[in-house]
This record gives structure tokens, C-alpha cells and sequence, in this order.
């Protein structure tokens, strides 16, 4: 690491987080308003660790019934069959498509369980002043970030099964309860990934030194 | 394509700062930004071509890109006209007996919203459609006057900021892999057959992908700042 390097917080600047302007700090509590692009100012995200607390735990309690609930509902025939995640994943198993079974399982099931430990985990090792490997720490972040979106799979192949699948008596697919707490799981999940100020990592760090 | 290249950090020093207005002077040939990541600051070199990563974090700082205006111009365009396809055409029929039935996005969202399920079809309303169609029309409203040098359009630096906020929630390339799904989902059931959208929604996907990448934020920004 460059030991002459300095942050923008260091120098008393604020970078915008929409057009990464550099500002005065004075200036910018004065005019919290990014001159060029509007965008609000702040020196770190604001409250943002019980923010991102607030919606890991919303989220904590939402996939509690994404999981357990029924995500769709079948008719065929007169007979009603309801299936979970976790069972739509052992019914591709059994039916001899592993790779959709694997799409399922990683992007509904994996991705969601891996995002809220890994919120959790940032969020400890913030509240706790870890200086244990932030660059890590940092990627990961990143990753969350980046990864979260893909959990809304399941809730597209939902919305396309409920709007293909009515053959009168036939046959019909109608969306379950899970789908919406599903729902809820990843966009409460999206907004605590944008919520948490990876540069609350580094700040220990700058003030260890 | 571009080769990686580690741009200087700022030493404590920095140029003075800007008497009026509180910010630095205006970039000139070297641009200085901190890093999204960790805060750390760094003079970005101005002519190259290359992915600038920060050097404590490795977060991306910049793309650089030749053309990236005429680029990013080209690539929205191809996408709109994509994007027009793909929500004109089916993306799925299902043939069964005698019954074939066919879904565009937008009656998906439509039968949705019948089963009492409005959030859920809001939410696939909001990432497939709108916030995809609304990040392809900002783009055109900033780029398209700085194609052909004229002023910047009005409010186009918020514009811009409003089409990289909403990023996040376009989610195209997440429901083409729900329509995969499906399709595997329902051949047990019955015959399906891929439609025109299944294809220009691929290709959407890459052309708003490319249109994306080849932006160069620092660029625009320096180009949309009006304050002078």
C-alpha cells in the first residue's frame, strides 16, 4: 500500500457518488447539493449501517416464507399440486434436468442465504473495527452487489408460467404466496447491498495508522 | 480487450482548490476522482485507453473507450429498435390439443395483475420494461446533441445521474434466463415454441450490454458540466 496515498475524506473533500465530482466539505454541508449533477452530498452514505441492519433484518423475516410457502400452484385437471422452491428444485432433479435444477438452487435458494451472511459479516466486522483483510472484505461487497439481482429468476419464470399456462380445465398455473415474499427478499436484500458504504471498511484502517 | 493499467495515487498534495464554488479546478488533461470503494484518491492519466482500477481496492475507476460517444449512440440505437421487437412479438407459444397460447412480456405482466398479484407484476413491469426503456431514451437525450457538438440538452447531467441510478433495476438479462427456464419447465408439459422476442431479447441484452460499457463516465460528466 502507498503510504502517501490520502483518501478524499483525509483532505477534507467530499467525492459525489453519482459523478465523483471532488468537493470541499464546508461547501458541501453548506450546499448539500452536487453542483454538476445534483445528486445529494455525503461525506459516507448516511446512517447507513442501521439502515443496512434494518433491511437485512426485513429481509431475515421475508424469506422465512419464500421458503416454507407454496410458489406455485398447478391445476391439472382438477388436481391441485402446490410447489415450493425447494421442491420445483427436486422435481428438475428428479426429472433429469440438473443444469436448470443448478440454475434454481444457486440464483433462489444460494444466492439469497450467501448475501445476507455476507451483509452480516461486513456489517459485524464494521461495528467491531476489524482490520482484518479489507481489500477482501471490499470484493466481497462488490460481489453482493453484483450478484443480487440474479436472484430474481424464479420470480420471471413465475410471471411466465401464471401468463402461459391457462388451458381452461386442462391445465393451470397460478402464482403462490412465497413468490411475493420472494419478491420482497431480493428487493430488500438489493436495497441493503446499495445501502452499506464500503468505505466504512477503510475508515478503521485510516484511523488505526 | 484493454489492458489493464494501474493509475498513480494522489500523494497528500493536491492542487489548490477552487476559491469560488469549492471545487477543483476544472479537470483539464488529468482528471482526479476518489475511489467509489475505499475514498482513496487518484490522478487518472488522460489519454488512455484502458480499465484504470484503484490501487488499494481494485474497484474499476474507469473504461476508457475511442468513440465511446459514437459508440454508445450506435449500440442504444440498435437497442431500442430491439426493444421494440421484443415487446411487439411472443416470446412463447405452447401448443396443447387443440389450444395454443401465446405470451408477449407485456401480457405476462397483464395476466399478473388479474390474479390480484400487483406488486409482482409492478416489480416485472419496472425491471423489464420501463427502467430498460427509460435508461435507452436518457441516453439518447445526452448523447445524441453531443454527437453532433451541440449544447448538452437541458438537466442532462441529472438525466445521466438518474440513468446510472436506476441501473441496478434493469434486469433484461435475468428474464431472459427466466424464459429459458420456463421453457425447459413446460416441455414436459406440452409443446413450446420460442418466438421472434426470444431472439431480439438476446440480442437486446448484448446491445444494451455493449451500449453500456462503451460509455466513459469521466468523459460525459466533463462534457455535460454547464457551470462555467
Amino acid at each position: 500500500m502507498n503510504e502517501t496515498a490520502a483518501t478524499a475524506s483525509q483532505l477534507g473533500l467530499v467525492s459525489c457518488h453519482d459523478c465523483s465530482l471532488l468537493i470541499e466539505a464546508e461547501h458541501a454541508a453548506a450546499h448539500p447539493h452536487c453542483p454538476r449533477c445534483g445528486a445529494h452530498l455525503h461525506r459516507r452514505k448516511p446512517n447507513s449501517l442501521a439502515r443496512t441492519w434494518a433491511l437485512v433484518w426485513a429481509a431475515i423475516i421475508f424469506i422465512v416464507p419464500a421458503n416454507v410457502l407454496p410458489m406455485t400452484v398447478t391445476t391439472t385437471l382438477g388436481a391441485k399440486q402446490a410447489d415450493t422452491i425447494m421442491s420445483g428444485v427436486i422435481y428438475f432433479m428428479q426429472s433429469g434436468s440438473w443444469e436448470i435444477a443448478a440454475v434454481i438452487f444457486i440464483a433462489s435458494i444460494f444466492v439469497p442465504f450467501a448475501k445476507l451472511l455476507i451483509l452480516i459479516f461486513l456489517l459485524l466486522s464494521v461495528r467491531f473495527r476489524s482490520a482484518w483483510r479489507p481489500k477482501d472484505r471490499t470484493t466481497l461487497y462488490r460481489l453482493t452487489e453484483l450478484v443480487g439481482r440474479w436472484s430474481m429468476v424464479d420470480i420471471y419464470v413465475v410471471t411466465i408460467l401464471v401468463a402461459l399456462v391457462k388451458l381452461g380445465a386442462v391445465a393451470a398455473i397460478e402464482a403462490g404466496p412465497a413468490a411475493v415474499y420472494f419478491a420482497a427478499v431480493v428487493v430488500t436484500t438489493m436495497f441493503a447491498a446499495e445501502s452499506f458504504d464500503p468505505r466504512l471498511i477503510w475508515d478503521v484502517i485510516e484511523e488505526n495508522v | 480487450m484493454s489492458d489493464r493499467q494501474r493509475p498513480q495515487s494522489v500523494p497528500q498534495r493536491v492542487p489548490p482548490l477552487d476559491e469560488d464554488g469549492g471545487t477543483l479546478p476544472h479537470p483539464g488533461p488529468q482528471i482526479i476522482m476518489a475511489c467509489h470503494d475505499c475514498d482513496l484518491l487518484h490522478r487518472l492519466p488522460a489519454q488512455a485507453t484502458a480499465t484504470l482500477l484503484c490501487t488499494r481496492c481494485g474497484a474499476v475507476l474507469s473504461r476508457r473507450k475511442p468513440n465511446s460517444i459514437e459508440r454508445s449512440l450506435a449500440l442504444t440505437l440498435t437497442a431500442l429498435v430491439l426493444f421494440v421487437l421484443s415487446n411487439s412479438f411472443p416470446f412463447l407459444a405452447m401448443k396443447s390439443g387443440g389450444f395454443v397460447q401465446e405470451t408477449t412480456l407485456l401480457t405476462g405482466i397483464r395476466e399478473l395483475w388479474k390474479q390480484e398479484l400487483h406488486g409482482l407484476s409492478g416489480l416485472v413491469l419496472f425491471t423489464c420494461v420501463l427502467v430498460p426503456l427509460a435508461q435507452m431514451l436518457g441516453l439518447l437525450y445526452i448523447l445524441v446533441p453531443l454527437q453532433w457538438g451541440r449544447r448538452p440538452a437541458a438537466h442532462a447531467a441529472r438525466v445521466f445521474r438518474l440513468v446510472q441510478e436506476v441501473a441496478p433495476w434493469g434486469m433484461m438479462e435475468v428474464f431472459m434466463i427466466g424464459i429459458l427456464v420456463a421453457l425447459v419447465k413446460l416441455g414436459h408439459m406440452a409443446t413450446i415454441v420460442p418466438g421472434v422476442s426470444v431472439f431480439s431479447f438476446g440480442a437486446l441484452i448484448f446491445a444494451m450490454a455493449a451500449a453500456f460499457t462503451s460509455l466513459d463516465p469521466p468523459l460525459l460528466w466533463d462534457r455535460l458540466d454547464l457551470r462555467q
